[in-house]
Protein backbone atom coordinates (compact mmCIF):
# COMPACT_ATOMS: atom_id res chain seq x y z
CA UNK A 1 0.00 0.00 0.00
CA UNK A 2 1.73 3.68 -1.33
CA UNK A 3 0.03 5.99 0.62
CA UNK A 4 0.20 9.83 0.32
CA UNK A 5 -0.73 12.08 3.23
CA UNK A 6 -1.11 15.72 2.15
CA UNK A 7 -0.15 17.84 5.23
CA UNK A 8 -0.65 21.77 5.70
CA UNK A 9 2.23 24.50 7.59
CA UNK A 10 -0.51 27.09 9.18
CA UNK A 11 -0.28 29.52 11.78
CA UNK A 12 -0.88 28.38 15.31
CA UNK A 13 -4.42 29.34 16.23
CA UNK A 14 -3.49 30.47 19.47
CA UNK A 15 -1.70 33.04 18.48
CA UNK A 16 -2.25 36.03 16.96
CA UNK A 17 -3.30 35.23 13.27
CA UNK A 18 -3.36 38.27 10.80
CA UNK A 19 -2.78 39.48 7.01
CA UNK A 20 0.81 40.72 5.13
CA UNK A 21 -1.18 44.44 4.55
CA UNK A 22 1.30 44.45 1.33
CA UNK A 23 -0.88 41.96 -0.52
CA UNK A 24 -3.99 40.83 1.85
CA UNK A 25 -2.30 37.52 2.02
CA UNK A 26 -2.38 35.32 5.15
CA UNK A 27 0.91 36.57 6.91
CA UNK A 28 2.87 33.04 7.38
CA UNK A 29 6.41 34.27 8.37
CA UNK A 30 5.87 36.61 11.48
CA UNK A 31 3.56 34.14 13.07
CA UNK A 32 4.38 30.61 14.67
CA UNK A 33 3.24 27.87 12.56
CA UNK A 34 3.02 24.37 13.12
CA UNK A 35 1.36 21.21 10.80
CA UNK A 36 -1.91 21.36 10.72
CA UNK A 37 -3.65 19.65 13.83
CA UNK A 38 -6.48 18.64 11.66
CA UNK A 39 -3.77 16.67 9.53
CA UNK A 40 -2.26 14.90 12.33
CA UNK A 41 -5.25 12.64 12.09
CA UNK A 42 -4.92 11.84 8.10
CA UNK A 43 -0.98 11.20 9.36
CA UNK A 44 -2.25 8.83 12.11
CA UNK A 45 -4.51 6.86 9.95
CA UNK A 46 -2.24 6.23 7.20
CA UNK A 47 0.42 4.54 9.79
CA UNK A 48 -2.28 2.82 11.21
CA UNK A 49 -3.34 1.32 7.64
CA UNK A 50 0.44 0.33 6.80
CA UNK A 51 1.23 -0.72 10.14
CA UNK A 52 -1.92 -3.65 9.63
CA UNK A 53 -0.45 -4.82 6.56
CA UNK A 54 2.45 -3.33 4.80
CA UNK A 55 3.44 -0.04 2.88
CA UNK A 56 4.58 3.27 3.00
CA UNK A 57 3.67 6.34 3.45
CA UNK A 58 5.25 9.42 1.61
CA UNK A 59 3.47 13.01 3.71
CA UNK A 60 3.58 16.02 0.66
CA UNK A 61 3.41 19.08 1.65
CA UNK A 62 3.14 22.97 -0.44
CA UNK A 63 4.41 25.55 1.70
CA UNK A 64 7.77 28.06 2.74
CA UNK A 65 11.08 27.05 3.86
CA UNK A 66 9.34 26.57 7.50
CA UNK A 67 6.78 24.17 6.22
CA UNK A 68 9.95 21.85 6.87
CA UNK A 69 8.34 21.88 10.35
CA UNK A 70 5.23 20.04 9.55
CA UNK A 71 7.35 17.87 7.43
CA UNK A 72 9.32 16.60 10.38
CA UNK A 73 6.46 16.53 12.58
CA UNK A 74 4.62 14.02 10.39
CA UNK A 75 8.09 11.96 10.10
CA UNK A 76 8.51 12.12 13.39
CA UNK A 77 5.48 10.40 14.08
CA UNK A 78 6.22 7.68 11.93
CA UNK A 79 5.91 8.50 7.98
CA UNK A 80 8.18 6.73 5.99
CA UNK A 81 9.67 10.05 3.74
CA UNK A 82 8.55 12.96 2.71
CA UNK A 83 8.05 15.47 0.09
CA UNK A 84 8.28 19.29 0.20
CA UNK A 85 7.36 21.27 -3.00
CA UNK A 86 8.92 25.14 -1.99
CA UNK A 87 8.96 28.00 -4.82
CA UNK A 88 8.84 31.59 -4.20
CA UNK A 89 6.25 31.78 -6.96
CA UNK A 90 3.98 30.17 -4.69
CA UNK A 91 3.06 32.61 -2.41
CA UNK A 92 -0.28 33.67 -2.49
CA UNK A 93 -1.79 31.03 -4.20
CA UNK A 94 -5.47 30.12 -3.65
CA UNK A 95 -7.06 26.41 -2.98
CA UNK A 96 -7.32 26.00 -6.49
CA UNK A 97 -3.24 26.58 -7.38
CA UNK A 98 -2.61 24.78 -4.58
CA UNK A 99 -4.32 21.59 -5.64
CA UNK A 100 -2.87 21.70 -8.86
CA UNK A 101 0.49 22.05 -7.43
CA UNK A 102 -0.12 19.05 -4.93
CA UNK A 103 -1.94 16.90 -7.84
CA UNK A 104 1.37 17.36 -9.81
CA UNK A 105 3.36 16.03 -6.72
CA UNK A 106 1.12 13.18 -6.65
CA UNK A 107 1.47 12.52 -10.02
CA UNK A 108 4.88 12.50 -9.68
CA UNK A 109 5.16 10.29 -7.02
CA UNK A 110 3.39 7.36 -8.57
CA UNK A 111 5.54 7.65 -11.07
CA UNK A 112 7.68 5.74 -9.20
CA UNK A 113 5.55 3.53 -7.23
CA UNK A 114 1.41 3.84 -8.02
CA UNK A 115 -0.22 5.49 -5.13
CA UNK A 116 -2.95 3.79 -3.96
CA UNK A 117 -4.37 5.97 -1.57
CA UNK A 118 -4.32 9.53 -0.49
CA UNK A 119 -5.30 10.77 2.75
CA UNK A 120 -6.05 14.58 3.87
CA UNK A 121 -7.55 16.42 6.78
CA UNK A 122 -10.93 17.89 6.57
CA UNK A 123 -10.03 21.43 6.17
CA UNK A 124 -6.97 23.28 7.15
CA UNK A 125 -6.96 25.06 10.64
CA UNK A 126 -6.11 28.64 9.05
CA UNK A 127 -8.47 28.77 5.64
CA UNK A 128 -10.44 26.46 7.19
CA UNK A 129 -12.49 26.17 3.44
CA UNK A 130 -12.34 22.19 2.95
CA UNK A 131 -11.94 22.15 -0.95
CA UNK A 132 -9.01 21.03 -1.48
CA UNK A 133 -9.34 18.07 -1.01
CA UNK A 134 -12.57 17.60 -3.79
CA UNK A 135 -10.02 20.01 -6.12
CA UNK A 136 -7.31 16.95 -6.07
CA UNK A 137 -9.43 14.40 -6.46
CA UNK A 138 -11.58 16.50 -9.56
CA UNK A 139 -7.90 16.94 -10.50
CA UNK A 140 -6.42 13.47 -10.20
CA UNK A 141 -9.78 11.91 -11.50
CA UNK A 142 -9.78 9.57 -8.13
CA UNK A 143 -12.79 9.03 -6.30
CA UNK A 144 -13.36 10.74 -3.27
CA UNK A 145 -14.80 9.42 -0.18
CA UNK A 146 -14.23 12.61 2.34
CA UNK A 147 -15.38 13.67 6.61
CA UNK A 148 -14.13 9.75 7.25
CA UNK A 149 -15.31 9.24 10.68
CA UNK A 150 -14.04 5.54 10.57
CA UNK A 151 -12.25 3.92 7.33
CA UNK A 152 -11.25 0.38 6.37
CA UNK A 153 -9.24 -0.65 3.86
CA UNK A 154 -9.77 -4.31 2.07
CA UNK A 155 -8.17 -5.34 -0.86
CA UNK A 156 -9.01 -2.77 -3.17
CA UNK A 157 -12.46 -1.36 -1.67
CA UNK A 158 -11.81 1.60 0.89
CA UNK A 159 -14.98 1.86 3.32
CA UNK A 160 -15.48 5.12 5.26
CA UNK A 161 -18.29 5.76 8.05
CA UNK A 162 -19.98 9.66 7.93
CA UNK A 163 -21.92 11.19 10.11
CA UNK A 164 -24.21 13.22 8.66
CA UNK A 165 -27.00 15.28 10.00
CA UNK A 166 -29.80 12.96 8.54
CA UNK A 167 -28.66 9.83 8.69
CA UNK A 168 -25.07 7.82 9.49
CA UNK A 169 -23.48 6.63 5.65
CA UNK A 170 -21.87 3.98 4.64
CA UNK A 171 -19.74 4.65 1.53
CA UNK A 172 -17.16 2.80 -0.46
CA UNK A 173 -14.53 3.81 -3.11
CA UNK A 174 -12.26 1.55 -5.38
CA UNK A 175 -8.54 2.07 -5.08
CA UNK A 176 -7.10 3.67 -5.69
CA UNK A 177 -9.12 6.93 -4.16
CA UNK A 178 -8.59 9.79 -1.85
CA UNK A 179 -9.92 9.94 1.79
CA UNK A 180 -10.65 12.81 3.89
CA UNK A 181 -10.60 12.40 7.73
CA UNK A 182 -12.19 14.29 10.64
CA UNK A 183 -10.81 14.56 13.89
CA UNK A 184 -13.46 11.75 15.15
CA UNK A 185 -10.96 9.04 13.22
CA UNK A 186 -8.42 8.32 15.68
CA UNK A 187 -6.19 9.68 18.52
CA UNK A 188 -3.10 11.18 16.75
CA UNK A 189 -0.06 9.76 18.45
CA UNK A 190 2.83 11.73 19.50
CA UNK A 191 6.45 11.42 18.54
CA UNK A 192 8.39 9.22 20.34
CA UNK A 193 12.01 9.48 21.05
CA UNK A 194 13.03 6.59 18.95
CA UNK A 195 10.67 8.36 16.34
CA UNK A 196 12.68 11.81 16.98
CA UNK A 197 15.69 10.18 16.24
CA UNK A 198 14.65 7.97 13.78
CA UNK A 199 13.41 11.33 11.53
CA UNK A 200 16.43 13.04 10.92
CA UNK A 201 17.72 10.13 8.45
CA UNK A 202 14.59 9.79 6.79
CA UNK A 203 14.38 10.97 2.99
CA UNK A 204 13.00 14.66 2.33
CA UNK A 205 13.14 16.00 -1.54
CA UNK A 206 12.43 19.04 -2.22
CA UNK A 207 10.66 19.89 -5.44
CA UNK A 208 9.97 23.31 -7.09
CA UNK A 209 7.87 24.36 -9.40
CA UNK A 210 10.24 23.32 -12.43
CA UNK A 211 10.80 19.81 -10.70
CA UNK A 212 6.56 19.29 -11.53
CA UNK A 213 6.56 20.87 -15.02
CA UNK A 214 4.37 23.51 -13.44
CA UNK A 215 4.10 26.93 -14.96
CA UNK A 216 5.21 29.57 -12.45
CA UNK A 217 2.31 31.41 -13.98
CA UNK A 218 -0.59 28.84 -13.08
CA UNK A 219 0.27 29.86 -9.56
CA UNK A 220 0.75 32.53 -6.88
CA UNK A 221 -1.26 35.35 -5.70
CA UNK A 222 -1.30 36.69 -9.38
CA UNK A 223 -3.11 33.55 -10.78
CA UNK A 224 -5.45 33.31 -8.15
CA UNK A 225 -9.05 33.22 -9.28
CA UNK A 226 -10.41 35.11 -6.41
CA UNK A 227 -8.76 39.12 -5.05
CA UNK A 228 -9.08 39.79 -1.26
CA UNK A 229 -9.76 43.15 -1.19
CA UNK A 230 -9.60 44.38 1.70
CA UNK A 231 -9.57 42.82 5.67
CA UNK A 232 -10.66 44.73 8.79
CA UNK A 233 -10.09 42.90 12.68
CA UNK A 234 -13.39 42.68 13.82
CA UNK A 235 -13.48 45.19 17.21
CA UNK A 236 -13.32 43.54 20.32
CA UNK A 237 -17.08 42.72 21.67
CA UNK A 238 -17.40 45.02 23.82
CA UNK A 239 -17.28 43.37 27.11
CA UNK A 240 -20.97 43.00 28.45
CA UNK A 241 -22.39 42.63 31.72
CA UNK A 242 -21.85 39.83 34.11
CA UNK A 243 -23.02 38.72 37.48
CA UNK A 244 -22.29 36.35 40.18
CA UNK A 245 -25.19 33.92 41.11
CA UNK A 246 -26.11 35.09 44.52
CA UNK A 247 -29.44 33.19 44.48
CA UNK A 248 -31.01 34.79 41.67
CA UNK A 249 -28.81 34.39 39.01
CA UNK A 250 -31.15 32.36 36.45
CA UNK A 251 -33.64 35.55 37.03
CA UNK A 252 -31.59 37.98 36.09
CA UNK A 253 -30.65 35.83 33.15
CA UNK A 254 -34.42 35.49 32.43
CA UNK A 255 -35.15 39.49 32.42
CA UNK A 256 -31.94 39.84 30.18
CA UNK A 257 -33.30 37.37 27.77
CA UNK A 258 -36.77 38.99 28.24
CA UNK A 259 -35.41 42.70 27.50
CA UNK A 260 -33.93 41.56 24.91
CA UNK A 261 -36.89 40.18 23.25
CA UNK A 262 -35.74 36.81 22.99
CA UNK A 263 -38.89 35.95 25.30
CA UNK B 1 -31.20 39.91 -16.99
CA UNK B 2 -28.75 36.66 -16.19
CA UNK B 3 -29.54 33.92 -14.15
CA UNK B 4 -28.04 33.29 -11.03
CA UNK B 5 -27.81 29.41 -10.09
CA UNK B 6 -29.50 28.56 -6.83
CA UNK B 7 -28.73 24.92 -5.81
CA UNK B 8 -31.35 23.80 -3.75
CA UNK B 9 -30.81 22.14 -0.22
CA UNK B 10 -33.85 20.18 0.66
CA UNK B 11 -34.38 16.92 2.03
CA UNK B 12 -37.52 14.69 -0.10
CA UNK B 13 -39.10 18.21 -1.26
CA UNK B 14 -38.88 19.95 2.08
CA UNK B 15 -36.57 22.99 1.81
CA UNK B 16 -34.30 24.39 4.05
CA UNK B 17 -34.26 27.95 5.03
CA UNK B 18 -31.00 28.44 3.68
CA UNK B 19 -32.09 28.01 0.21
CA UNK B 20 -34.76 31.00 0.54
CA UNK B 21 -31.61 32.42 1.67
CA UNK B 22 -29.82 32.06 -1.15
CA UNK B 23 -32.57 33.00 -3.41
CA UNK B 24 -32.98 36.60 -1.95
CA UNK B 25 -29.19 36.75 -2.74
CA UNK B 26 -29.30 35.81 -6.26
CA UNK B 27 -32.22 38.50 -6.48
CA UNK B 28 -29.38 40.67 -5.68
CA UNK B 29 -27.22 39.36 -9.12
CA UNK B 30 -29.84 38.27 -11.19
CA UNK B 31 -32.76 36.32 -12.02
CA UNK B 32 -32.92 33.49 -9.25
CA UNK B 33 -32.91 30.57 -10.81
CA UNK B 34 -33.86 27.10 -8.43
CA UNK B 35 -31.72 23.99 -8.91
CA UNK B 36 -33.56 20.65 -7.81
CA UNK B 37 -32.15 17.21 -7.34
CA UNK B 38 -33.66 14.20 -6.31
CA UNK B 39 -37.64 13.42 -5.50
CA UNK B 40 -40.24 15.77 -3.99
CA UNK B 41 -40.19 18.64 -6.45
CA UNK B 42 -43.97 19.01 -5.86
CA UNK B 43 -43.47 19.51 -2.41
CA UNK B 44 -41.33 21.96 -3.12
CA UNK B 45 -42.73 24.13 -5.44
CA UNK B 46 -44.68 26.39 -3.33
CA UNK B 47 -41.53 27.24 -1.64
CA UNK B 48 -39.15 28.27 -4.39
CA UNK B 49 -41.97 30.21 -6.44
CA UNK B 50 -42.68 32.10 -3.13
CA UNK B 51 -38.84 33.20 -2.68
CA UNK B 52 -38.80 34.25 -5.98
CA UNK B 53 -37.26 31.15 -8.31
CA UNK B 54 -38.07 32.01 -11.96
CA UNK B 55 -37.00 28.76 -13.21
CA UNK B 56 -35.96 25.38 -11.75
CA UNK B 57 -34.23 23.09 -13.38
CA UNK B 58 -33.98 19.81 -12.31
CA UNK B 59 -33.65 16.32 -12.15
CA UNK B 60 -35.50 13.32 -10.81
CA UNK B 61 -32.89 10.24 -11.35
CA UNK B 62 -31.69 8.67 -7.60
CA UNK B 63 -28.58 7.66 -9.44
CA UNK B 64 -27.58 11.73 -9.03
CA UNK B 65 -27.59 11.34 -5.20
CA UNK B 66 -26.34 7.95 -4.39
CA UNK B 67 -22.34 8.96 -5.83
CA UNK B 68 -22.22 11.80 -3.42
CA UNK B 69 -21.00 15.08 -5.09
CA UNK B 70 -18.84 14.38 -8.28
CA UNK B 71 -22.78 13.50 -10.77
CA UNK B 72 -24.17 17.35 -8.94
CA UNK B 73 -21.04 18.86 -9.19
CA UNK B 74 -21.24 17.68 -13.39
CA UNK B 75 -24.84 18.77 -13.32
CA UNK B 76 -23.80 22.27 -12.40
CA UNK B 77 -21.18 22.65 -14.93
CA UNK B 78 -22.89 21.93 -17.67
CA UNK B 79 -25.87 24.37 -16.55
CA UNK B 80 -22.98 26.61 -16.31
CA UNK B 81 -22.12 26.44 -19.83
CA UNK B 82 -25.55 25.95 -20.96
CA UNK B 83 -27.29 29.07 -19.52
CA UNK B 84 -24.23 31.20 -18.63
CA UNK B 85 -25.24 32.23 -15.33
CA UNK B 86 -23.95 35.39 -13.27
CA UNK B 87 -23.02 33.04 -10.40
CA UNK B 88 -23.71 30.35 -8.60
CA UNK B 89 -24.82 29.83 -5.00
CA UNK B 90 -24.30 26.61 -2.96
CA UNK B 91 -24.90 26.45 1.09
CA UNK B 92 -21.80 26.35 3.05
CA UNK B 93 -22.20 22.87 4.44
CA UNK B 94 -19.54 20.25 3.61
CA UNK B 95 -21.57 19.14 1.03
CA UNK B 96 -22.08 21.82 -0.46
CA UNK B 97 -18.52 23.24 -0.45
CA UNK B 98 -17.12 20.34 -1.94
CA UNK B 99 -19.45 20.51 -4.95
CA UNK B 100 -18.48 23.98 -5.19
CA UNK B 101 -14.59 22.91 -5.30
CA UNK B 102 -15.03 20.66 -8.15
CA UNK B 103 -17.38 22.87 -9.99
CA UNK B 104 -14.22 25.33 -9.65
CA UNK B 105 -11.76 23.47 -11.07
CA UNK B 106 -14.40 22.10 -13.92
CA UNK B 107 -15.31 25.07 -14.88
CA UNK B 108 -12.25 27.50 -14.30
CA UNK B 109 -14.10 29.98 -12.10
CA UNK B 110 -12.96 31.27 -8.61
CA UNK B 111 -14.36 29.99 -5.61
CA UNK B 112 -15.07 31.65 -2.56
CA UNK B 113 -16.51 29.55 0.72
CA UNK B 114 -18.21 30.41 4.01
CA UNK B 115 -19.59 33.90 2.67
CA UNK B 116 -21.54 35.80 5.13
CA UNK B 117 -22.88 38.38 2.90
CA UNK B 118 -22.87 38.65 -1.08
CA UNK B 119 -23.53 41.71 -2.64
CA UNK B 120 -23.40 42.75 -6.49
CA UNK B 121 -20.12 44.53 -7.06
CA UNK B 122 -20.13 48.20 -6.83
CA UNK B 123 -18.10 48.46 -9.89
CA UNK B 124 -21.03 47.49 -11.81
CA UNK B 125 -18.81 44.77 -13.70
CA UNK B 126 -21.24 42.34 -12.64
CA UNK B 127 -19.55 40.37 -10.86
CA UNK B 128 -19.77 39.61 -6.85
CA UNK B 129 -19.06 41.07 -3.69
CA UNK B 130 -18.41 39.24 -0.99
CA UNK B 131 -17.79 38.94 2.97
CA UNK B 132 -16.15 36.43 4.91
CA UNK B 133 -15.59 36.37 8.77
CA UNK B 134 -11.73 34.08 9.04
CA UNK B 135 -9.57 32.86 12.01
CA UNK B 136 -12.00 32.18 14.18
CA UNK B 137 -14.13 35.32 13.53
CA UNK B 138 -11.38 37.82 14.61
CA UNK B 139 -11.28 39.08 10.84
CA UNK B 140 -13.77 39.98 8.65
CA UNK B 141 -12.36 39.90 4.79
CA UNK B 142 -14.18 41.58 1.55
CA UNK B 143 -13.22 39.25 -1.39
CA UNK B 144 -14.57 39.23 -5.27
CA UNK B 145 -14.03 36.67 -7.89
CA UNK B 146 -11.91 38.04 -11.28
CA UNK B 147 -12.13 34.67 -13.18
CA UNK B 148 -14.55 32.44 -14.70
CA UNK B 149 -18.11 32.59 -13.17
CA UNK B 150 -18.69 33.19 -9.32
CA UNK B 151 -19.00 30.19 -7.45
CA UNK B 152 -20.10 31.58 -3.95
CA UNK B 153 -20.71 28.80 -0.90
CA UNK B 154 -23.26 30.74 1.80
CA UNK B 155 -23.18 30.56 5.06
CA UNK B 156 -26.86 29.83 7.11
CA UNK B 157 -28.37 32.84 8.39
CA UNK B 158 -26.73 35.21 5.84
CA UNK B 159 -29.68 37.11 4.56
CA UNK B 160 -33.35 37.43 5.75
CA UNK B 161 -35.59 35.86 3.37
CA UNK B 162 -37.49 37.96 1.34
CA UNK B 163 -40.47 36.75 0.05
CA UNK B 164 -41.21 37.96 -3.79
CA UNK B 165 -43.23 35.90 -6.10
CA UNK B 166 -41.36 33.69 -8.84
CA UNK B 167 -42.95 31.42 -11.95
CA UNK B 168 -40.54 28.57 -10.84
CA UNK B 169 -40.91 27.28 -14.03
CA UNK B 170 -39.42 23.51 -14.07
CA UNK B 171 -37.34 22.41 -16.98
CA UNK B 172 -36.96 18.56 -16.70
CA UNK B 173 -32.95 18.18 -17.76
CA UNK B 174 -31.56 15.52 -19.26
CA UNK B 175 -28.65 14.21 -17.30
CA UNK B 176 -26.57 11.24 -16.88
CA UNK B 177 -23.79 11.37 -14.64
CA UNK B 178 -20.37 9.94 -15.90
CA UNK B 179 -19.22 6.71 -14.99
CA UNK B 180 -15.86 8.26 -13.73
CA UNK B 181 -18.37 9.96 -11.43
CA UNK B 182 -19.72 6.27 -9.70
CA UNK B 183 -16.42 6.14 -8.28
CA UNK B 184 -17.99 6.58 -4.86
CA UNK B 185 -21.14 4.93 -3.58
CA UNK B 186 -23.75 5.18 -0.79
CA UNK B 187 -23.82 1.65 0.61
CA UNK B 188 -25.95 2.48 3.25
CA UNK B 189 -27.72 4.83 5.43
CA UNK B 190 -29.30 4.44 8.82
CA UNK B 191 -31.63 7.61 9.42
CA UNK B 192 -31.14 9.42 12.78
CA UNK B 193 -33.89 9.85 15.05
CA UNK B 194 -35.47 13.90 14.75
CA UNK B 195 -34.88 15.54 17.95
CA UNK B 196 -38.06 17.81 17.09
CA UNK B 197 -35.86 20.75 18.10
CA UNK B 198 -34.90 22.95 15.25
CA UNK B 199 -31.64 22.69 13.17
CA UNK B 200 -28.11 23.37 14.58
CA UNK B 201 -27.09 26.09 11.78
CA UNK B 202 -30.31 27.40 11.31
CA UNK B 203 -32.10 28.21 14.01
CA UNK B 204 -32.72 31.54 16.05
CA UNK B 205 -31.23 30.98 19.26
CA UNK B 206 -28.29 27.92 20.25
CA UNK B 207 -28.34 26.67 23.79
CA UNK B 208 -24.62 24.68 24.31
CA UNK B 209 -23.73 22.62 26.92
CA UNK B 210 -20.14 21.63 27.86
CA UNK B 211 -17.74 19.51 30.23
CA UNK B 212 -19.72 21.26 33.02
CA UNK B 213 -22.75 19.70 32.55
CA UNK B 214 -20.91 16.41 33.35
CA UNK B 215 -22.80 14.93 31.26
CA UNK B 216 -26.49 15.49 32.30
CA UNK B 217 -27.90 17.39 29.33
CA UNK B 218 -31.38 17.52 30.69
CA UNK B 219 -30.84 20.65 32.39
CA UNK B 220 -29.26 22.39 29.16
CA UNK B 221 -31.93 20.93 27.26
CA UNK B 222 -35.21 21.81 29.34
CA UNK B 223 -33.80 25.33 29.50
CA UNK B 224 -33.04 25.21 25.29
CA UNK B 225 -37.18 24.00 24.91
CA UNK B 226 -38.49 26.89 27.26
CA UNK B 227 -36.76 29.03 23.65
CA UNK B 228 -37.04 27.14 21.60
CA UNK B 229 -34.06 26.68 21.28
CA UNK B 230 -31.65 24.18 19.16
CA UNK B 231 -29.04 22.44 21.43
CA UNK B 232 -26.00 22.40 20.54
CA UNK B 233 -22.09 20.74 22.32
CA UNK B 234 -18.68 21.28 22.94
CA UNK B 235 -16.15 18.94 21.52
CA UNK B 236 -15.61 17.97 25.36
CA UNK B 237 -18.83 16.80 25.85
CA UNK B 238 -19.27 14.76 22.43
CA UNK B 239 -16.11 13.21 22.74
CA UNK B 240 -16.80 11.80 26.36
CA UNK B 241 -20.28 10.51 24.24
CA UNK B 242 -22.74 12.55 25.95
CA UNK B 243 -24.01 14.15 22.81
CA UNK B 244 -24.05 13.41 19.22
CA UNK B 245 -20.94 14.57 17.54
CA UNK B 246 -23.67 16.58 14.74
CA UNK B 247 -24.78 18.60 17.25
CA UNK B 248 -20.85 19.39 18.25
CA UNK B 249 -20.50 23.35 17.83
CA UNK B 250 -16.72 24.25 16.47
CA UNK B 251 -13.73 24.73 14.17
CA UNK B 252 -14.58 20.70 13.47
CA UNK B 253 -18.61 20.78 14.11
CA UNK B 254 -21.23 23.43 13.59
CA UNK B 255 -20.10 26.84 12.49
CA UNK B 256 -23.45 28.78 14.08
CA UNK B 257 -24.37 32.04 13.80
CA UNK B 258 -27.94 32.57 15.23
CA UNK B 259 -29.62 35.62 16.73
CA UNK B 260 -28.52 34.12 20.81
CA UNK B 261 -25.89 31.45 21.68
CA UNK B 262 -25.71 30.17 25.14
CA UNK B 263 -23.47 28.50 26.31
CA UNK B 264 -23.28 26.93 29.31
CA UNK B 265 -20.36 25.45 31.49
CA UNK B 266 -18.29 25.91 28.48
CA UNK B 267 -14.96 27.25 28.81
CA UNK B 268 -14.51 28.94 25.13
CA UNK B 269 -11.44 27.42 23.63
CA UNK B 270 -10.58 28.57 20.15
CA UNK B 271 -11.48 25.78 18.27
CA UNK B 272 -15.01 25.80 19.88
CA UNK B 273 -15.17 30.11 19.42
CA UNK B 274 -14.64 29.47 15.83
CA UNK B 275 -18.20 28.16 15.37
CA UNK B 276 -20.41 30.83 17.47
CA UNK B 277 -18.18 33.76 17.55
CA UNK B 278 -20.49 35.44 14.92
CA UNK B 279 -23.55 34.43 16.97
CA UNK B 280 -25.48 38.23 17.33
CA UNK B 281 -26.12 38.19 21.40
CA UNK B 282 -23.77 36.04 23.43
CA UNK B 283 -24.52 34.79 26.54
CA UNK B 284 -22.37 32.26 29.20
CA UNK B 285 -23.66 30.60 32.38
CA UNK B 286 -19.99 29.27 34.01
CA UNK B 287 -18.60 29.19 37.32
CA UNK B 288 -15.30 29.91 36.76
CA UNK B 289 -15.25 33.43 36.71
CA UNK B 290 -12.68 33.49 35.03
CA UNK B 291 -13.29 31.44 31.66
CA UNK B 292 -12.26 32.94 28.16
CA UNK B 293 -15.99 32.97 27.26
CA UNK B 294 -16.58 35.77 29.83
CA UNK B 295 -14.37 37.61 26.76
CA UNK B 296 -17.23 38.03 24.51
CA UNK B 297 -20.58 37.42 26.07
CA UNK B 298 -23.00 40.23 26.25
CA UNK B 299 -24.32 39.03 29.80
CA UNK B 300 -22.44 36.16 31.93
CA UNK B 301 -23.32 34.57 34.83
CA UNK B 302 -20.66 33.32 37.18
CA UNK B 303 -22.94 30.22 38.80
CA UNK B 304 -23.88 26.68 38.69
CA UNK B 305 -25.23 26.17 35.36
CA UNK B 306 -27.53 23.55 37.50
CA UNK B 307 -29.07 26.35 39.72
CA UNK B 308 -28.52 29.13 36.99
CA UNK B 309 -30.34 27.10 34.40
CA UNK B 310 -33.69 25.89 35.93
CA UNK B 311 -34.54 29.07 37.70
CA UNK B 312 -34.09 31.06 34.07
CA UNK B 313 -36.37 27.83 32.58
CA UNK B 314 -39.08 28.57 34.95
CA UNK B 315 -39.47 32.42 35.17
CA UNK B 316 -39.33 32.44 31.16
CA UNK B 317 -42.20 29.60 31.53
CA UNK B 318 -43.76 31.35 33.82
CA UNK B 319 -43.71 34.54 31.44
CA UNK B 320 -45.16 33.00 28.60
CA UNK B 321 -48.08 31.74 30.36
C1 LIG C 1 -8.11 19.83 16.25
C2 LIG C 1 -9.07 20.25 17.33
C3 LIG C 1 -10.37 20.57 16.97
C4 LIG C 1 -11.30 20.97 17.95
N1 LIG C 1 -12.57 21.28 17.55
C5 LIG C 1 -13.46 21.67 18.50
C6 LIG C 1 -14.80 22.02 18.14
O1 LIG C 1 -15.20 21.96 16.97
N2 LIG C 1 -15.66 22.40 19.13
C7 LIG C 1 -15.28 22.48 20.44
O2 LIG C 1 -16.11 22.83 21.29
N3 LIG C 1 -14.03 22.16 20.81
C8 LIG C 1 -13.12 21.75 19.88
N4 LIG C 1 -11.86 21.38 20.28
C9 LIG C 1 -11.59 21.24 21.74
C10 LIG C 1 -11.30 22.53 22.46
O3 LIG C 1 -9.93 22.83 22.37
C11 LIG C 1 -11.69 22.38 23.96
O4 LIG C 1 -10.98 21.28 24.49
C12 LIG C 1 -13.18 22.15 24.20
O5 LIG C 1 -13.93 23.12 23.52
C13 LIG C 1 -13.47 22.23 25.69
O6 LIG C 1 -14.83 21.94 25.94
P1 LIG C 1 -15.54 22.51 27.24
O7 LIG C 1 -15.49 23.99 27.21
O8 LIG C 1 -16.88 21.86 27.34
O9 LIG C 1 -14.67 21.89 28.43
P2 LIG C 1 -13.68 22.62 29.44
O10 LIG C 1 -12.66 23.41 28.75
O11 LIG C 1 -13.25 21.55 30.38
O12 LIG C 1 -14.62 23.64 30.18
C14 LIG C 1 -15.66 23.27 31.04
C15 LIG C 1 -16.18 24.54 31.69
O13 LIG C 1 -17.33 24.22 32.47
C16 LIG C 1 -17.29 24.99 33.67
N5 LIG C 1 -18.13 24.27 34.64
C17 LIG C 1 -17.86 23.08 35.25
N6 LIG C 1 -18.90 22.72 36.03
C18 LIG C 1 -19.85 23.68 35.93
C19 LIG C 1 -21.13 23.88 36.50
N7 LIG C 1 -21.70 22.99 37.31
N8 LIG C 1 -21.80 24.99 36.18
C20 LIG C 1 -21.26 25.93 35.34
N9 LIG C 1 -20.05 25.79 34.77
C21 LIG C 1 -19.35 24.68 35.04
C22 LIG C 1 -15.84 25.10 34.00
O14 LIG C 1 -15.60 26.25 34.80
C23 LIG C 1 -15.18 25.22 32.62
O15 LIG C 1 -15.02 26.55 32.22
C24 LIG C 1 -10.92 21.02 19.32
C25 LIG C 1 -9.61 20.70 19.67
C26 LIG C 1 -8.68 20.33 18.69
C27 LIG C 1 -7.29 20.01 19.11
N1 LIG D 1 -0.40 23.63 1.05
C1 LIG D 1 -0.82 22.39 1.30
N2 LIG D 1 0.08 21.36 1.33
C2 LIG D 1 -0.35 20.10 1.58
N3 LIG D 1 -1.61 19.76 1.84
C3 LIG D 1 -2.55 20.74 1.83
C4 LIG D 1 -2.20 22.09 1.55
N4 LIG D 1 -3.35 22.83 1.60
C5 LIG D 1 -4.35 21.96 1.89
N5 LIG D 1 -3.88 20.70 2.03
C6 LIG D 1 -4.65 19.46 2.37
O1 LIG D 1 -6.03 19.71 2.14
C7 LIG D 1 -6.78 19.63 3.35
C8 LIG D 1 -7.90 20.67 3.36
O2 LIG D 1 -7.39 21.97 3.23
P1 LIG D 1 -8.27 23.26 2.89
O3 LIG D 1 -9.10 22.95 1.71
O4 LIG D 1 -7.25 24.33 2.66
O5 LIG D 1 -9.10 23.51 4.12
C9 LIG D 1 -5.74 19.79 4.45
O6 LIG D 1 -6.17 19.17 5.65
C10 LIG D 1 -4.52 19.11 3.83
O7 LIG D 1 -4.59 17.71 3.97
Amino acid sequence: MNIVVCVKYVPDAQAERTFNASDNTTDRENVDGLLSELDEYAVEEALKIVEAGEGEVTVLTVGPDAAADAVKKALQMGAHKAVHVNDAAIHGSDAIATSLVLAEAIKKIGAETAVDLVVTGMASTDGTMGVVPAMLAERLGLPAVTFASELTVEGSTATIRRDGDASTQTITATLPALVSVTDQINEPRYPSFKGIMAAKKKPVEQWSLADLGVDAAQVGLDAAWTKVESFTARPPRSQGEIVADEGDGGAKLAAFLTERKFV
Amino acid sequence: MAEVLVLVDHVEGKVRKTTSELLTIARRLGEPSAVFIGPGFDAAKDTLARFGAEKVYRVESPEVLEHLVVPQAELLAQLVSSASPAAVLVPSSPEGKEIAARLAVKTESGLITDAVDVQAAGDGSGGVATTQSVFAGSYTVSATVTKGTPIVAVKPNSATPEEVAGAAADEVLDFTPSEAAKGAKITESKPKQATGRPELTEAAIVVSGGRGTGGDFSTVEDFADSLGAAVGASRAAVDAGWYPHTSQVGQTGKQVSPQLYVACGISGAIQHRAGMQTSKTIVAVNKDNEAPIFELVDFGVVGDLFTVLPQATEAITAAKD
